[in-house]
């Protein structure tokens, strides 16, 4: 590598970034990295970990609250941080672009998309001529995969679809012909097909156009395909620094070795390992690693002094007294399931149609047998959720039939028997919105023993306790209200809502969805441990890796209707369908073989 | 996502909508019609002999009866009714024994004037001052602002405006006449001294509540994710106060002003008789001490039907102004449960601008 | 839910005292009056004397005298009004918000078109027609208030009533009374309570402005309303007469205002859902 020509290519470097919030405590601090043109690096971390920060520290940008206190910024050759007033903000978009998470908050609801293109070429090139401006917007479009002809240009985001939003922000960031892009989780409201393509476009533009980028993300294994280096963040330090072979094939910290052993992968089933502990909050990290509380080769010497970032391969940097050296095969498997062969399915569905302002399910039918778990798969708008609300009794406009043991199951909950209903439990998408906010974790988890079960007092307190247990909570998290919170822990009392009410039936929509992978991955094993002590579920999801790793069976849904359905190695491995075909096709994957 | 591009009908998409809430508001107006009658002329058990007094002699009560129709049954006294007033005779005037349609006429043109002079202070002065207040958001103008306004919002109506009669009735404040009593013979655009301090008065109490809802909407608008994603494209901060922000935060104004207008005709109807203004107001007030019935049901008809009017246009320019719902083949009302379609990750901030939020 | 997170809010602090002390004024007022409010003693528009720390008003009558007694009538009424509208209101817009769509929309239209008559014409209209009982004014003020907190009530009922939490409990199968009192109300309260505080203050301005127009509590009975109505000719010669009542009408509806701000900026601040 001539170490020569790579300086000269150099577009971004960053030296010892430190970023605070108010009363000195740090969200970012000690880092340093350096990007080349036309490389697209990843930024990977969990939520906490500083990674949206750094990303808008690099526009010279910090949320409310946050500083960027010291450090130099340099891109291609201007420091960043030395700018004002008119030399930022033409640094802002015309040096380096942005990309923001969600398109459809990020765009503005009330201007066209072609007035918002021709503003942000104008107010960076103002001298432009209106024929070039029209060719520069053309051309552009041309490049991220969208019409560029007037139609288009007159319409407001609301009337596209998210994928091409996600374009539109893609050509906003394009358009200008930066030296440097900076990507925000932009693919995670879209769907998996949707993401592929997205993905695909971003490199075909990087490469042809020798943009470089840095591509934010908390899920490697979307990345796999897209990046040549990867970047690990815990607690506001980066952690790892490797090129793409390099990190997923020998990862050296640990921290980057249980990430990806938690992530949900398609091609293997293999229980995911959750990382015991949470990352420290700002402010609150321990002295020394951050990362040492939650290892499990942590030495003495880890929680005195913080490691560095030091080579430890060619251009293979990572930040640890102990360093693996091993390498990481993750291998594609195919475990196999014994069924449990029931003469009578626990849930039968038959002939299912439901419908809102219009029909979202077409005649869905489909049997779980007891102990087995089962996913519905499906992008959005297949149905998935009116399913798993309709079977828990949520549903409206519901015509065909509801079996559960045998016996026939109404539609509307409040008209069933209360063995069924305390028998089928739901636990929502949304932790955020599932919990009464005037109660405490502990009126919420009483009062269906009380409703059901007529338990109260000291008895109630106990089963209380033993349920928060079993989700892994301490028991002195029922004298708090819900907001009080994170996430991770609400969509745990929300499981515990639904086991303290003893359900043979699980119902799950969704429920990791946004949680880290790591939460996530805690989650989903305890999941497999109740499903291990009798508990069947059902389980909602639009992430095949999630399949792979918790699924039975697998039914895949498709605007409604039933596309396919099977054993979960038949369907992931030899799909039938075409369509189960390209999602599978898009999925992720971090397997070597 | 269906492609809107194409367009097989000429008519705009809100045009369907339009339709639907006009009628609405058709049937809105005509049950008003029937509230008035029948606060006027079915709830009392004798409007004839409210209107002349419990003394009055029997042939004076019955002769009134016959002259208004009150001895019809009562359907056929509301069908008369309403159809004289559809076709614009309101009745004669009992204290005046003229037309009620003419003396409204004159007197409706003087609110009227009142209410624009009103609003022609007010809406800039709000927005000027709510968008002044939002982009200096906790500083100290913004402080002192917003004491200020809650101090004046706290503030009764008519205490305000007797507060600035009193002033200008002091010796040596003879500037502005604190009586408006105008000359008929003269038209009002000559003497437009009189209507100045009525205006003020009114305008002290209606300028709190849409300079905090003007603040409240633009904080919000400031806030938003497209106007963060804008500032990092790198375009300058000007346009994205006058073409970002300004537009999408002025929206939810305009039902701030219609709201602003229906309590300004109640206020306008005590600013009237305190400055002795010759509008609706001070006619509603004479007609109901004297107990004229006709008076009194012209002119709160011609007042709600004109509050109607302003809900009516407040809608429209709503939905013309905003591209979500102007584009909409079909405008719909909000779903009970919406299954909202965007991220439910990103924490939903409010959508709508409370005052209490963003103080 | 304690009390703390409210009571260490200053506004809320300061409203609620200055409401209170307004309040016990006027409902005390009256035994503390040194003299009958009704007794003409002194000379018209009398001087601040020993006799009298306020002077005298148009009649004759003690100024303090009938200051302290001339509170009641405003306050039990903006009370009473404020409070039957909530009630009427918070039940009809929780019926209309949680029940079928045609009750729903024919709930939401009334309280439309309701809202098309401005208050104070209504309430005039009423009393011009009816006459000018008191429990007949308070019944019309409260009627011209409860279609907004109709669309409040029932606003705040659907943002509540959509959240999954209410789902869980319906799934779980709890009665209807129950899922509306433990999980739908109390997290409506607190937009509803400073909607109350408005009310408060419209309400005193409102009944205030009714007595001054001559349509509220007739004379010689002692209102501040009617009181500035009476002595406006004679402000230059006694001030005081007109703007002691005044003063104590805008101090009551400051506070009640004050009050109602801060309870709204606890509730944003503990991140309760706005409607």
């Amino acid at each position: 590598m001539n170490a020569g020509l790579k300086m000269s290519r150099e577009v971004l470097r960053v030296r010892d970034l430190r970023v605070e919030l108010a009363g000195e405590v740090d969200v970012l601090a000690n880092v340093s990295f350096s990007l080349a043109a036309g490389e697209i690096v990843a930024l990977v971390g969990e939520s906490g970990s500083g990674k949206t920060t750094l990303a808008t520290a690099l526009l010279r940008h910090a949320r409310q609250g946050a500083r960027i206190v010291a450090g130099h910024i340099e891109v291609a050759g201007q420091a960043l941080l030395e700018l004002q007033g008119e030399a930022l903000r033409l640094a802002r978009g015309g040096l380096v672009g942005y990309v923001a998470q969600d398109p459809a908050t990020a765009l503005n609801p009330a201007l066209r998309i072609g007035t918002l293109l021709r503003e942000t070429l104008l107010a960076h090139e103002p001298a432009l001529g209106h024929g070039t401006v029209d060719r520069r917007i053309g051309e552009t479009l041309v490049d991220v995969g969208l019409p560029d002809d007037q139609a288009f240009l007159r319409r407001f985001p609301h009337q596209l679809s998210g994928g091409q939003q996600q374009r539109v922000m893609l050509a906003l960031a394009f358009v200008l012909r930066p030296r440097l892009i900076v990507l925000d989780e932009p693919t995670t409201a879209l769907d998996v097909t949707t993401q592929a393509h997205v993905l695909a476009t971003l490199k075909r533009l990087c490469r042809s156009q020798d943009v470089a980028a840095l591509y934010v993300t908390h899920d490697l294994a979307v990345v796999r395909d897209l990046v040549d280096r990867v970047m690990v963040m815990y607690a506001g330090r980066l952690v790892e620094v490797a090129g793409r072979d390099a990190l997923f094939g020998a990862p050296a910290h640990p921290y980057t070795r249980a990430l990806l052993a938690a992530i949900p992968d398609i091609a293997r089933r293999q229980p995911l390992q959750a990382i015991a502990g949470h990352a420290p909050a700002p402010g609150q990290r321990p002295q020394g690693c951050a990362f040492a509380p939650r290892c499990a080769r942590r030495r003495a010497e880890c929680a005195m002094i913080e490691p560095p970032l030091v080579g430890h391969a060619s251009d293979h940097h990572v930040a640890c007294l102990a360093p693996l050296r091993e390498s990481m095969t993750l291998h594609a498997t195919a475990a196999t399931f014994v069924a449990t062969h029931e003469a009578t399915p626990l849930l039968e569905v038959r002939g299912l149609d439901v419908a809102y302002d219009r029909q979202v399910l077409f005649d869905v039918s489909l049997a779980v047998r007891q102990g087995e778990c089962l996913a519905l798969v499906g992008e959005s708008g297949s149905g998935k959720t009116s399913l798993a609300r309709a079977i828990a009794g949520l549903g409206e406009n519901v015509e065909g039939q509801l079996r559960y043991a045998g016996e026939p199951l109404a539609f509307a909950a409040r008209q069933r028997d209360v063995r069924q209903r305390h028998q089928i439990q739901y636990v929502f998408q949304n932790p955020y919105r599932a919990l009464n906010p005037r109660q405490t974790v502990g009126q919420i988890l009483s009062a269906p023993l009380a409703h059901f079960f007529g338990i109260r007092g000291a008895q109630a307190q106990h089963r209380v306790e033993a349920v928060l247990e079993r989700v892994s909570l301490p028991a002195s998290i029922a004298q708090l209200y819900p907001n009080s919170l994170s996430g991770g822990e609400r969509q745990r009392v929300a499981i515990a809502r639904a086991l303290i009410c003893q359900p043979k039936l699980l119902v799950c929509d969704e429920i990791t969805s946004a949680l880290d992978v790591s939460v996530q991955a805690s989650i989903l094993a305890l999941l497999r441990k109740l499903q291990a002590e009798g508990l069947t579920l059902l389980f909602v999801t639009h992430d095949l890796g999630v399949v792979r790793a918790i699924a039975d069976r697998v039914l895949v849904l498709r605007q409604g209707r039933v596309v396919e359905q099977g054993s979960a190695d038949q369907v992931l491995g030899q799909p039938v369908a075409a369509y189960t075909r390209t999602l599978i096709e898009h999925s992720p994957s971090l397997a070597t073989d | 996502m269906p492609d809107h591009a194409q367009r097989s009908l000429r008519t705009p998409a809100w045009l369907a909508w339009f339709v639907g809430r006009l009628g609405y508001g058709l049937l809105t107006a005509w049950v008003i019609s029937l509230v008035v009658f029948i606060a006027t002329q079915a709830l009392p058990s004798d409007p004839a002999r409210v209107i002349l007094g419990p003394d009055a002699p029997l042939e004076s009560i019955l002769s009134l009866q016959r002259q208004l129709g009150l001895d019809q049954p009562i359907l056929v006294q509301y069908l008369r009714w309403l159809g004289a007033a559809l076709s614009g005779d309101l009745g004669t005037s009992l204290d005046s024994q003229l037309p009620v349609a003419q003396l409204l006429f004159g007197r409706l043109g003087h609110t009227l004037a009142l209410l624009a002079g009103v609003l022609a202070l007010v809406v800039p002065l709000a927005l000027l001052l709510g968008v002044s207040l939002a982009l200096r958001r906790d500083r100290r103008l913004d402080r002192w602002g917003l004491s200020a306004l809650i101090l004046l919002k706290a503030t009764p109506g008519f205490l305000l405006a007797i507060g600035l009669v009193l002033l200008f009735s002091m010796p040596g404040m003879g500037w502005l006449p604190a009586v408006s009593i105008l000359d008929p013979q003269q038209p009002l655009w000559r003497q437009l001294q009189f209507l100045v301090l009525p205006v003020i008065a009114l305008s002290l109490s209606a300028l709190p509540y849409l300079t905090r809802m003007v603040r409240a909407s633009m904080i919000e608008a400031l806030e938003s994710d497209y106007v963060v994603a804008a500032r990092l494209r790198g375009i300058p901060e000007r346009r994205i106060v006058w073409r970002h922000t300004l537009p999408n935060a002025l929206t939810p104004a305009i039902q701030g002003v219609a709201l602003t207008l229906r309590t300004l005709v109640g206020g306008a109807l005590l600013a009237e008789v305190i400055f002795s203004y010759p509008g609706i107001g001070t006619a509603l007030n004479a007609a109901i001490q004297m107990r004229d019935l006709p008076m009194i049901q012209g002119v709160v008809l011609v007042i709600t039907l004109a509050v109607v009017l302003i809900n009516l246009l407040a809608d429209l320019l709503t939905v013309l102004l905003t591209p979500r719902l102007r584009t909409a083949r079909r405008v719909r009302m909000i779903l009970r449960n919406r299954r909202g379609i965007r991220p439910w990750w990103r924490r939903t901030r409010s959508t709508s601008a409370q005052e209490a939020q963003h103080d | 839910m304690t009390d703390s997170r409210w009571m260490a809010e200053p506004q809320v602090r300061r409203g609620a005292v200055i409401t209170l002390l307004v309040a016990l004024l006027a409902l005390l007022g009256p035994w503390l009056a040194p003299h009958a409010p009704t007794a003409m003693l002194g000379p018209v528009y009398g001087p601040p004397s020993a006799d009298a720390p306020l002077g005298h008003d148009f009649l004759g009558h003690d100024l303090l005298s009938r200051l302290l007694s001339g509170g009641l009538s405003v306050l039990w009424m903006s009370l009473a009004a404020a409070t039957l509208a909530l009630l009427a209101g918070a039940s009809l817009g929780l019926l209309a918000g949680l029940s079928r769509r045609r009750l729903d929309q024919a709930i939401s239209w009334a309280a439309d078109v309701s809202l098309a008559f401005p208050d104070l014409i209504l309430v005039l209209l009423i009393v011009s027609m009816l006459g000018r009982a008191p429990w007949l004014i308070v019944l019309t003020v409260a009627v011209a208030f409860t279609p907004g907190v109709v669309r409040l009530a029932r606003g705040s009922a659907v943002a509540v009533a959509g959240q999954e939490y209410v789902e869980a409990a319906q799934m779980m199968g709890y009665p209807r009374w129950r899922i509306l009192f433990k999980e739908i109300l109390p997290n409506i309260l607190t937009p509803l309570l400073v909607h109350f505080g408005n009310m408060l203050t419209w309400a005193v301005g409102m009944l205030s402005g009714l007595s001054f127009l001559g349509y509220g509590v007739a004379p010689p009975a002692a209102d501040w309303g009617l009181m500035i109505n009476e002595n406006q000719a004679g402000l230059l010669v006694q001030p005081w007469a007109v703007l002691a009542p005044a003063l104590l009408i805008g101090v009551f509806a400051y506070g009640t205002n004050i009050l109602a701000e801060g309870i709204g900026r606890v509730s944003a601040r503990i991140g309760e859902i706005q409607p």
